[in-house]
């Protein structure tokens, strides 16, 4: 399949100073610089890099916060015992399905949104603004307490709502069950994001040069054919960074399982899993593996977009 | 444009609207629900009734929300402050000086923005006990800013980079002084995008539940996601979903308020950091 992009613009080389000898006003600028940013990098490092390797070091030992007594070196065998336990495995499983659907929805959701907007009508668009902005701003939780109240077998709308279709009536309990509990999870996910995504690929839409897309209508391209190969191909920095931000936030889904099922029926997440195995239990070795544990799959997902798609943040951010 | 399409675009609209909409009318419709209208399973309320507001702002449940409330706003207005200081002098270095190490700052930030909360919050709950920062405004106040520095960072930079910094040099060149330069011709072009960047730090903030929920132990400190996750009602035998509801719907309203004041801004403030070509 051919697309169509433009040639990249070259770029003017920055002018620097003459190798060798830096000049005191450079050598200022420099120490400057460090100044005014250095502050915001050291809280940064403190707040996360700190707490970080202290997990890793409270994931080698046997250590639960009831018990400092029998604080025990037990190496790997935390992780051990993690990795071989199916309650893990099938955290990680519920933590996947839930990130790849919701983002996949997310994506095409969000696409459609973003191309009514940016053809919607003059007096229509800042009234699309704002409200597109009230799921993005609105809290978590408010949103998850919203889904569980309307699925809800006792104070919820939907069965009586929607008693004609079939396998819906007025005892279907939403909450029951894994697979139906894990639906409303990624519905409230879905309204919540979807709204950030479509402003991403609004902006992206907006640097699709209009020249291209009148080019492709002079040829005769029909809509979808302009959509494919001229529109998407052109906002895929957009898209990529759309896409690598909102599946690591989906991948540390915390907040929606908690208020809606807290983990019942098997609708734990990795993150619910370490928060239960600290905070509930008090068992800050094993936690702590979790939680590590929990950080490199990020690293990993984060890692893996960026080779797999090359993803140039850098330039996606128009910094090149 | 045919007054076809036209239709279709209102159509459109309109269904976009509702659904933004809609979850949020919900709980406002639920938050009006007299008890005995809970479990009707309808949307709207027979009768609508002040109940559930009077119950958490003056009634039963005040004293679970109340202080919920006053920490929310608190933990969130400081720890918005911070980052926001923190980040204008990073942001401006960024933005204007050459100094080795900016890539640096600019990937710690993005590796910030990814880090799993979870992951921090078991350190963080052993070492606070410790050092006595376990249910306390700072204990919040501090795992913060890890959430409101990297955005605030890359949003500002990015405003930043925008300013014409030249005109600094035009004023002194007509004779102002450099004070007189920074404050009349910069500080009103940068105040629009700190600005902003508060107000999605301040977002961010006010919609952590992570922290909240496992940092803090009583109303001392614990801000209003992580009470109303703990909600239960005054007694085992009340129904807590419509005090649920109406306390909300009260944390919405401030960023209902500040989403339709601002919304050009907010908006150009989430895209601008994200995505620049």
């Amino acid at each position: 399949m051919t697309t169509t992009t433009l040639p990249p613009t070259p770029k003017t080389a920055p002018v620097s100073a003459p190798r060798g000898g830096i000049s005191d006003r450079a050598r200022a600028e420099r120490k400057l610089g460090w100044m005014l940013a250095g502050p915001a990098f050291v809280v940064m490092m403190a707040v996360t890099a700190y707490p970080i390797l202290q997990a890793v070091y409270y994931s080698l030992f046997n250590y639960r916060l009831t018990d400092p007594e029998n604080k025990s070196f037990v190496g790997l065998g935390n992780y051990w015992v993690i990795l071989t336990d199916s309650l893990w495995w099938q955290a990680v499983l519920v933590t996947v399905f839930i990130t790849v659907v919701t983002v996949v929805v997310e994506l095409v959701l969000g696409f459609a949104l973003a191309l009514v907007m940016s053809k919607a009508l003059q007096a229509l668009r800042p009234i699309l603004r704002a409200a597109i902005l009230i799921p993005y701003a609105v809290i978590t939780v408010v949103s998850a307490f919203s889904w569980q109240f309307a699925f809800s077998i006792t104070t919820g709308f939907v069965n009586n709502w929607f008693a004609w279709l079939p396998g819906i009536g007025a005892d279907t309990d939403w909450f029951g069950g894994k697979w139906t509990s894990l639906l409303v999870i990624c519905l409230s996910e879905i309204w919540k994001t979807t709204p950030f995504i479509s402003l991403l690929l609004l902006a992206g839409l907006a640097q699709v040069p209009d020249v291209l897309q009148e080019a492709a209508q002079v040829d005769g391209a029909t809509w979808w054919q302009r959509l494919f190969r001229v529109t998407i191909p052109n906002m895929k920095a957009a898209i990529m960074v759309a896409l690598l931000f909102r599946s690591l936030d989906a991948f540390r889904i915390f907040d929606s399982i908690f208020v809606m099922t807290a983990g019942a029926n098997g609708t734990e997440s990795v993150s619910f899993l370490a928060y239960r195995q600290t905070i509930s239990r008090v068992e800050i070795g094993m936690g702590s593996a979790v939680s590590v544990l929990l950080f490199l799959c990020v690293v990993l997902i984060a890692f893996g977009f960026i080779k797999g798609f090359k993803i140039d943040l850098a330039q996606a951010r128009g910094e090149g | 444009m045919s007054r076809r399409e036209k239709t279709w675009w209102w159509i459109a609209g309109v269904v976009i609207l509702l659904y933004c909409l809609f979850p949020i009318a919900w709980i406002v419709s639920l938050s009006f629900k007299a008890p005995a209208d809970i479990a009707n399973q309808q949307f709207l309320p027979t009768t609508p009734t002040g109940e559930n507001y009077s119950a958490i702002l003056t009634g039963s449940a005040s004293d679970l929300f109340m202080p919920a409330l006053r920490n929310s706003f608190g933990i969130c207005l400081i720890a918005t402050f911070i980052s926001c200081i923190l980040s204008m002098f990073a942001a401006y270095a960024i933005a204007r000086l050459d100094f080795p190490g900016k890539k640096l700052i600019l990937s710690a930030a993005l590796g910030v923005a990814i880090f799993p909360v979870i992951s921090i919050v078991t350190p963080l709950f052993n070492l606070w006990r410790q050092i006595g920062l376990y249910d306390t405004w700072l204990g919040l106040i501090i795992p913060y800013l890890s959430l409101t520095l990297p955005l605030s960072i890359w949003t500002m930079s990015a405003f930043f980079r925008e300013i014409p910094w030249e005109m600094e040099q035009a004023a002194q060149v007509d004779g102002a002084t450099t004070w007189q330069a920074f404050r009349k011709v910069i500080v009103p072009l940068a105040t629009p995008g700190v600005f902003t960047t508060a107000i999605i730090a301040f977002f961010i903030a006010w919609n952590d539940f992570a922290y909240g929920i496992s940092l803090t132990s009583t109303s001392a400190a614990r801000p209003v996601p992580a009470a109303l996750g703990l909600f239960s009602g005054a007694s085992q035998f009340e129904d807590p979903t419509g005090a649920i509801a109406a306390a909300a719907v009260i944390v919405t309203i401030p960023v209902v308020v500040l989403v339709l004041l601002f919304q050009r801004r907010i908006v150009a403030g989430l895209t601008n950091g994200a995505v620049k070509g």
